[in-house]
């Protein structure tokens, strides 16, 4: 195809959209590293990590690594929680049963509606039930409210692809069921669950919305972050954005390389 | 009982069990739980069960009510315009105009990696950008445009329908993007030979059939910006709300039944216009395409 006028007008378009995507990040990435006596805006005084520095040794930031280690266990847990349900779900789901529009419903009602929501009425129900919010029960049930509904869109896609066939030919052969869900199902599927493992960890990981009621008295990552937006006015914050962005790149990178390598084994 | 001998609708049954349970739980009680709480009587210190309108009434009676929700259906109706426009161009592009599938993906993956990045951090993003020593400003006044820096950058509803089209514009791409790339090219090549010009096309092939991903698109587009509250106090910088960070006040003040009564509006506008995409278009179809 020769390349037209509109493929160029359509090109400048996208890269523009790439510079307002990206441009940001990169603009608190190079600031992260201003000078001690810089401000949170260009110019740049000098670079150095001094507010890296400045995070870990002043107390002005509050728990970050407290709130950073329950974020990543949180996360942790949500993802395992995700592949698994999703999976068995997925498989589920290719069958017709009865209540199967009604739970594909709610499932899209969890995604749909609004975080602070969800984390008032997981609040509420906990008051009435007489139990008290804390983030490794009310907290991971909110962010599952979260990433299960994508576990799920993401299976949909991932069977319509799957050819049922290999599973009937295994059974044929003698396979029991175990052994056709270890040998066949789970190895052909697991470049989506990689991809729902992904969704789990990184979407509980930045979690906010649904974190504040429930999480209880100690506060993840992202709760931690938006209070600190309200009183630290220094590059302190951006270093804590390079920071967590990176971890999140550094998760991406490494769920990419592992669909490529199990995509490859097959 | 063993797999084997378990009927099949049983089983998917029992696979779907998890889910289920987790979303009753976690979901359906909850929503349910909002619903009871806003019918709760509140003194002004403290609620309990019981039964009362005045949740309602007062909320009805309530100015700010009606100019929170006017602002915050404003926002999700300019923010879905411009994300509409956005992600149908980047689609459109990447679809038709790119033409190696590899550098597609890599394309598209470019679009949606931030998705997996922390929202508050993209949040406070824009401040290096909208600050009023921020680079617009330096640009403005360097090229002439502007005497002083402009205050109404940071801080207005332009740096909160900004920072939501940046947060938000990739939550169209994917489903336009996938709708799109299942086209079939020989209707368009045939469209092509049959004389039809390129807006011809457009119109009658590539919108009608991107319609399912557009539906999809502009529910998450629309929710997203109808649930949110930390976009709106941080770059509104406290002279605007919207429903939740209405709520959100609320909720600070341990007015639960207040909140829970507002809860319950939102929630019925925001099903009723997912209703009304839904009777448009047929979603599940495509998911299940």
């Amino acid at each position: 195809m020769h390349k037209s006028f509109s493929f160029w007008l359509l090109s400048a378009f996208f890269a523009l959209f790439l510079l307002f995507l990206y441009g940001p990040m990169i603009a608190i990435f190079v600031l992260s590293f201003q000078g001690p006596t810089g401000g949170m805006t260009f110019p740049m005084r000098g670079a150095s990590v001094h507010w890296f520095g400045d995070l870990v040794a002043s107390t002005r930031y509050g728990d970050l690594a407290g709130a950073f280690g329950r974020s990543l266990i949180l996360g942790l847990f949500a993802m395992l929680v995700t592949v698994t349900v999703s999976f068995f779900a997925g498989l589920g789901f290719r069958r017709r049963f009865r209540g199967a529009g009604a739970l594909f419903y709610l499932a899209i009602a969890a995604l749909v509606m609004p975080g602070v929501l969800t984390g008032l009425g997981i609040a509420t129900l906990f008051q009435t039930l007489g139990l008290s919010t804390n983030w490794l029960t009310s907290g991971l049930g909110a962010h599952l409210t979260w990433t299960l509904p994508f576990g799920l869109l993401i299976m949909f896609a991932v069977m319509n692809r799957f050819d049922r066939r290999w599973e009937d030919a295994a059974r044929d052969g003698g396979a029991t069921p175990v052994q056709v869900l270890r040998l066949i199902t789970l190895p052909i599927l697991a470049p989506g669950l990689i991809a729902v493992a992904l969704f789990g960890l990184t979407l509980s990981y930045d979690e906010l919305p649904r974190s504040l009621l429930t999480v209880g008295t100690r506060n993840t990552l992202p709760i931690q972050i938006a209070n600190l937006t309200a009183n630290v006015t220094t590059p302190a914050l951006y270093a804590i954005g390079t920071l967590t962005t990176l971890l999140s790149l550094g998760l991406i990178v490494a769920a990419f390389v592992a669909i490529l390598i199990s995509g490859r084994r097959k | 009982m063993s797999p084997l001998n378990m009927s099949s609708e049983r089983l998917s049954q029992l696979q779907v069990a998890p889910l289920a349970i987790l979303l009753t739980l976690f979901t359906g009680l909850p929503l349910l739980m909002v619903v009871v709480l806003s019918f709760w009587p509140f003194d002004g210190l403290e609620y309990a069960p019981g039964f009362t309108l005045t949740n309602y009434a007062e909320m009805f009676a309530s100015a700010t009510t009606w100019r929170t929700f006017a602002v915050t259906l404003r926002y999700a109706a300019i923010t879905w315009a411009i994300t509409l426009l956005i992600g149908f161009t980047v689609s459109y592009y990447l679809v038709f105009h790119v033409r190696r599938v590899k550098v597609q993906i890599a394309l598209f993956l470019l679009c949606t990696i931030p998705f997996w990045t922390s929202g508050v951090i993209r949040t406070i993003s824009w401040i290096p950008f909208l600050g009023r020593e921020g680079l617009f400003n330096m640009a403005l006044m360097k090229l002439g445009l502007t005497q002083g820096p402009l205050d109404m950058l940071l801080f207005s509803d332009f740096a909160v329908v900004l920072t939501y089209v940046n947060l938000f514009t990739l939550f169209m791409i994917v489903p336009v993007f996938n709708a799109m790339a299942k086209i079939d090219r020989n209707v368009i090549e045939a469209a092509h030979d049959a004389g039809a010009t390129q807006w011809q096309i457009l119109r009658d092939i590539v919108i009608p059939l991107s319609s399912t991903g557009i539906a999809l698109g502009s529910i998450f587009v629309v929710t997203l910006v109808m649930g949110d509250f930390l976009v709106v106090r941080a770059m509104s910088g406290g002279q605007s709300s919207s429903v939740v960070s209405a709520m959100k006040n609320n909720i600070d003040q341990l007015y639960y039944p207040q909140a829970a009564a507002s809860a319950v509006l939102l929630i019925a506008v925001v099903l009723a216009m997912v209703t009304a995409i839904l009777r448009i278009v047929d979603v599940r179809a495509e998911l299940s395409r």
